[in-house]
């Protein structure tokens, strides 16, 4: 995709013909097009060499056996050339229906989708939530907001490594149950409880994000239409369902996408919090960093395939949810 | 519902007037009890005031929440000021031997400052160059119509979705044949690269609110397009300007793969991945390396709160918008 970018470029650069409509468009001349050129090559630029290169390099890598026994480096001054070989789709192959690729590859897969849709549902429900509460007439309306965005302030691998200390064994999280006399799971071990502490630190840290777009979402919604809504006769839910809820449309729909892409791409949070020894609760990005870097021989080759399988289902689900969002008139690019 | 909220404005005027009119009492009270029936805990609407019970409970979930989003830092903070690793199991004996001993060590006896100014100048020249290249490239897609754009949009949307597992493995080798490997422009680059897309369609959105007709005015009295852009745009954008630059300071300031796999010499090292050199050197020192997070947490905790006054109205044009 931005490979294509600066072709479009140099090819658009000969193309002078302005399009019909606003008058603003027929003033459309090659000088005009030179300076949107102009400003948008920086970023072109820096991504094309920093991210479509190394794409590019990518899907090569997946189509070889590259590790990092076989990879040429420089010892020295000597330098060791590549020595990895071409085997085509095997390695796309190995992961999706190599031996046991359940365990490799589908289990943590469908480990990511639960993932993403439970975090993005409590991180959504929730902002959803204190936003409506915090778009009242309330005292200490900024304090509460303040404090709120909190979580988002302090850097995340800072508030992972908190959330470590309180989920230890004996630490205050568990401590807090025992006082209830609620049972008492080891977080950072027990498999199951290791995910339910993925989920809970993801969604303390990825509220502030839904609660901040979607309080300014709501403060948008025009106050008339609450006033006619009540004129006509309407419950207070349906007023949040047929004014609140289509009035934060645009606002949702972009959020709900940031949040997908955020949430399937989270890195730091399970990474931080359980490091490389708990194999069922890695998604599969943290995954594919294990294979990559997280291993002896490091597999370049299998931890590149990883990361184009989970690409390409990010770009399908955006094309869908696209085309979806089209459907009802409401594109987000 | 209409005649229950023409009550409760009654009610409103009648509580801002002088006791004198105590006749007005009685209906009012009445009017609250109708109110806290007839409305529901959460409120909807974004003008008038909730009934008591509903701002009580509005108030009490909102005070939940706030404990449950401050605890963990509150908490961190606290085990910083505890003199032994293990007191985190045992935070209730802290207060009686509290003291910032952490902090002095974490300052004095380790390479913090070190790793404190890279990161300074890691995340600040990221936050300059990203926004700057956002903006030129936001205004573009903005404002001019040309072939190419929609690519343009798509690419800085994709590349929002690159797992850094697909990319990291080539990127050391492009900055390695760069000459970029453990310098700080190399990492500025790489996380211009991660945290540009997202700016420049944050960017977009906050353009397109300002009025064409202001490019245009600059426009007639002669100012270039980049002139428009410099001298009346940006200067109008401040708000989307300062969302951009707080979340590209944020990205790079909290970055652990990219700056862990990239840095390589130790006096390179951004605090992240100073922190996390803690474990092996100092065998889980957990007090000092709590001390070392709550350093960490300040300064880019005192950017954010110095913008995020602009934080609502910034995201949304974004959101919104884009």
């Amino acid at each position: 995709m931005a490979v294509a970018v600066p072709g479009a470029a140099r090819k658009g650069g000969r193309d002078r013909e302005p399009r019909p409509g606003l008058v603003e468009r027929l003033k459309l001349s090659y000088s005009r097009h030179w300076y949107a050129y102009a400003m948008a090559a920086p970023v072109v630029i820096v991504l094309g060499v920093l991210v479509a290169y190394p794409l590019g390099r990518g899907v090569y890598l997946t189509l070889t056996d590259a590790n990092s026994l076989n990879v040429g480096h420089t010892v020295g001054v000597n330098h060791i050339p590549d020595t990895f070989k071409f085997v085509g789709l095997q390695n796309y192959a190995d992961v999706l229906w190599g031996q046991g690729s359940y365990d490799r590859f589908w289990s943590h897969f469908v480990w990511t989708i639960l993932w993403t849709v439970i975090c993005v549902t409590l991180t959504y429900g929730s902002g959803l939530g204190l936003a409506l509460l915090m778009n009242q007439q309330l005292r200490g309306r900024t304090a509460y907001r303040l404090l709120l965005i909190l979580p988002w302030a302090v850097p995340t691998f800072v508030t992972v490594f908190s959330w470590r200390l309180m989920l230890a064994d004996g630490g205050m999280v568990n401590t807090l149950l025992g006082a209830l006399h609620l049972p008492q799971p080891s977080w950072l071990e027990d498999p199951l409880a290791q995910k339910a502490a993925a989920i809970l630190v993801n969604t303390w840290c990825g509220v502030p994000f839904m609660m901040v777009s979607l309080l300014g979402g709501l403060q948008s919604i025009p106050a008339e239409l609450y006033e006619a809504a009540e004129m006509d006769g309407a419950s207070s839910w349906q007023r949040f369902r047929y004014v609140t809820l289509p009035g934060l449309r645009a606002v949702s729909s972009t959020v709900i996408l940031l949040g997908v892409i955020w949430t399937f791409n989270q890195f730091v949070i399970i990474f931080l919090l359980f490091g490389n020894n708990a194999p069922d609760v890695q998604i599969l990005v943290t995954w594919a960093y294990q294979l990559g870097f997280g291993q002896q021989p490091r597999d370049y080759a299998q931890s590149a395939s990883y990361g184009i399988i989970l690409l390409s289902i990010l770009i399908v689900f955006t094309t869908f949810y696209q085309r979806w969002l089209k459907r009802n008139d409401q594109g987000v690019v | 519902m209409a005649p229950a909220d023409t009550d409760l404005e009654g009610r409103e005027r009648s509580e801002g007037r002088p006791p004198l009119s105590t006749t007005t009492d009685i209906p009012t009270k009445a009017a609250t009890a109708a109110a806290a029936t007839a409305k529901p805990a959460v409120r909807v609407r974004p003008r008038g005031k909730s009934s008591r019970t509903a701002a009580a409970l509005s108030h009490g979930v909102l005070i939940a929440a706030a404990l449950v989003a401050v605890f963990p830092v509150l908490y961190l903070f606290f085990i910083a000021l505890g003199p032994d690793k293990t007191d985190y199991l045992h935070p209730g004996g802290i207060l009686g031997k509290a003291t910032f001993a952490n902090f002095g060590k974490v300052l004095s006896q380790t390479d913090f400052l070190t790793w404190f100014g890279n990161s300074l100048i890691v995340a600040g020249g990221t936050t300059v160059f990203g926004v700057l290249i956002a903006a030129t490239t936001g205004y573009a897609v903005s404002r001019m119509r040309f072939p190419g754009l929609r690519p343009l949009m798509w690419s800085l949307l994709v590349t929002q979705m690159f797992p850094i597992a697909v990319l990291i493995v080539p990127m050391y080798y492009t900055m390695a044949n760069l000459g970029l490997l453990d310098t700080y422009s190399g990492l500025i680059l790489v996380y211009a690269s991660t945290a540009v897309p997202y700016c420049a369609w944050l960017l977009k959105g906050y353009f397109d609110t300002i009025p064409v007709e202001i490019d245009e005015a600059g426009r007639v009295d002669g100012l270039t397009p980049f002139g428009t852009f410099w001298r009346l745009i940006l200067p109008l954008a401040r708000p989307g300007l300062a969302v951009a630059a707080f979340y590209t300071f944020l990205t790079a300031w909290a970055e652990v793969p990219f700056a862990s796999t990239f840095m390589l010499s130790s006096d390179k090292y951004t605090l992240a991945v100073g922190l996390t050199t803690f474990v092996s050197q100092y065998e889980s020192q957990w007090n000092l390396m709590a001390a070392t997070s709550v350093l960490i947490a300040i300064p880019v905790s005192a950017v954010f709160y110095l913008v995020q006054k602009h934080l609502v109205t910034g995201l949304t044009a974004g959101a919104a918008k884009s």
